[in-house]
């Protein structure tokens, strides 16, 4: 509503409910550790909590396991980009293939395929080859979906009037086709990314031997929740860097292109 | 006299017919590597596995287990809705209230909740509370965020005239408001079933002690991927059941907008 926009409120007030909300939150549960007595196994005390972030930071002991998870995510991504965005040019060339596989990949794509983590332990093992298949698969479906819908959807006009202007194959692509899809494309990689770090932190959460989601699982069962609370806040603050800048190449490609 | 090769040719023109072409030959293929080139160890043929689900049934305490979860999703997805509504009516209702909660929303629905699954577990227990509760808190921020943009879509002036013709809170909600959100709340319940389905059956495959994720890790264990297959193909059959059945009443009751 953009007409409630231009009213007299000042977004400062606005800003100032968000700080309070969140300030609030700390000091309850600052109190509800120190002076409500809620066991520290179930929720530690804010400082030491903060302590234990500083101290995983100083020490550099997240170094191995933010290592592990990043190697993973990045060749899922690279298998599922490649592989996507070339499977999605192809069926994208002529309108019998879309009409026979998009449908398919969008049924598929709607499957929880976390559903089969299980299958992928007993084919790839505990290791980090099970998360990788993963999350290659999980994100392929978004790459590949929204390749077919840039590439397929190319207003027919642009495409007829290049080539009457005497465009070769490789002059269409490189001006017509990729500059309309392209935009597109990208969407859909930073949704196949966002994915592709959920599910590899989910699988590593749920079986794996090492990584970011291995270790908080490993701490929650040790009982150090202090730790664990400074893991989290840590994986979280991993997590949101890495989609920021996803989502700034992404801004930054759409405008290149 | 048409022969064999040009009736398959004009059958294969329609796309579905080639889509489910298609599906049969992932099949045949699956069958083929699964009897001659893969371990049995590991795979199974999906003809084995689709004559084995009686099998999956009968092992003890599955049935139980697939109940469960079914009941975990059903319950989850009414509270997301729920919740997802209320919190959504009530940030989006409130210019001030949504410039205020909405970036708060946000953040949390963008951080991955996956890591703080260890924590639902020690909180709710192992048992069907954890999964519910894991499930809701994937499901209800689309529906929100939803809520809110469909809350938005009403026109102002639509408000201001049923406001001037003297209409109380409740009938402007009931008469205004809610006929404008039905087709983005029905977009946002598809997105939340989703986000419910993922929730309950990470949460599932977590608990190893009980449950489905029981299941899973002792078939895969026991190097048993028969009755592996039939189970996840039992949940995933579930899952598009699920799916299908909210995504067709997003098509039934988001066409009326248009018409």
């Amino acid at each position: 509503m953009k007409a409630s926009d231009r009213k007299t409120e000042k977004p400062l007030a606005s800003r100032a409910v968000q700080v309070t909300f969140l300030v609030a939150l700390v000091v309850l549960w600052y109190l509800a550790t120190t002076r409500w007595r809620v066991s520290p196994l179930l929720l530690p005390n804010p400082v030491l909590v903060w302590d234990n972030f500083w101290d995983i930071i100083r020490t550099g002991e997240f170094l191995s396991d933010l290592r592990v998870t990043l190697t993973e995510l990045a060749i899922a991504f690279a298998i599922s980009s490649t592989s996507g965005v070339i499977v999605g040019y192809l069926i994208s060339r002529t309108q019998y293939r879309i009409r026979v596989f998009e449908p398919l990949f969008s049924a598929i794509y709607s499957v929880p395929i976390i559903l089969f983590l299980p299958l992928y332990v007993l084919f790839f093992g505990l290791g980090p080859a099970s998360k990788i298949a993963l999350g290659a698969t999980i994100s392929f479906f978004p790459i590949a979906l929204s390749t077919i819908a840039g590439f397929g959807y190319v207003d027919k006009v642009l495409v007829t009037a290049a080539r009457s202007m005497g465009a070769s194959d490789y002059q269409l692509f490189r001006y017509v086709l990729m500059p309309a899809a392209l935009p597109i494309i990208l969407t859909g990689m930073r949704m196949g990314f966002t994915v592709a770090l959920l599910s590899i932190i989910g699988s590593e959460t749920i079986a794996s031997l090492a990584g970011l989601g291995h270790r908080i699982v490993h701490l929650a069962e040790g009982m150090e929740m202090a730790r664990m609370f400074a893991y989290i806040v840590f994986v979280v603050f991993i997590a949101a860097t890495l989609n920021m800048l996803v989502s700034a190449l992404e801004t930054r490609g759409k405008r290149h292109g | 006299m048409i022969s064999t090769t040009t009736r398959i040719r004009q059958a294969l023109r329609r796309p579905w017919i080639a889509r489910i072409g298609v599906i049969v030959l992932l099949f045949c293929f699956w069958e083929i590597a699964a009897r001659w080139w893969i371990d049995p160890m590991f795979l199974s043929p999906p003809s084995r596995v689709f004559m084995s689900l009686q099998q999956v049934f009968d092992t003890r305490g599955v049935p139980a287990a697939l109940r469960i979860t079914f009941w975990e999703l059903a319950v989850a997805f009414v509270l997301s809705v729920v919740i997802g509504l209320v919190i959504g009516l009530a940030v989006g209702l409130q210019p001030f209230a949504r410039r205020s909660f909405m970036p708060i929303i946000l953040l949390l629905y963008g951080t991955p909740q996956v890591t703080i699954l260890p924590l639902f577990i020690l909180y709710f227990g192992i048992g069907p509370a954890s999964k519910i509760a894991f499930g809701v808190s994937h499901g209800f921020f689309p529906i929100i965020v939803t809520v809110v943009a469909g809350v938005q879509n009403v026109k102002p002036i639509l408000l201001t005239s049923a406001r001037s013709m003297g209409a109380s809170r409740w009938q402007m909600l009931r008469h205004v408001i809610f006929p404008h959100m039905i087709p983005s709340f029905f977009a946002g319940m598809r997105l939340g079933m989703t986000g419910v389905l993922l929730g309950v059956l990470l949460a599932e495959l977590y608990v190893s002690t009980a449950g489905i994720g029981y299941f899973t890790t002792l078939f895969t264990q026991n190097f048993d991927p028969t009755r592996l297959l039939g189970l996840v193909a039992v949940l995933a059959a579930m899952a598009i059941v699920l799916n299908e059945v909210v995504r067709r009443a997003e098509v039934h009751f988001g066409r009326w907008h248009t018409d």
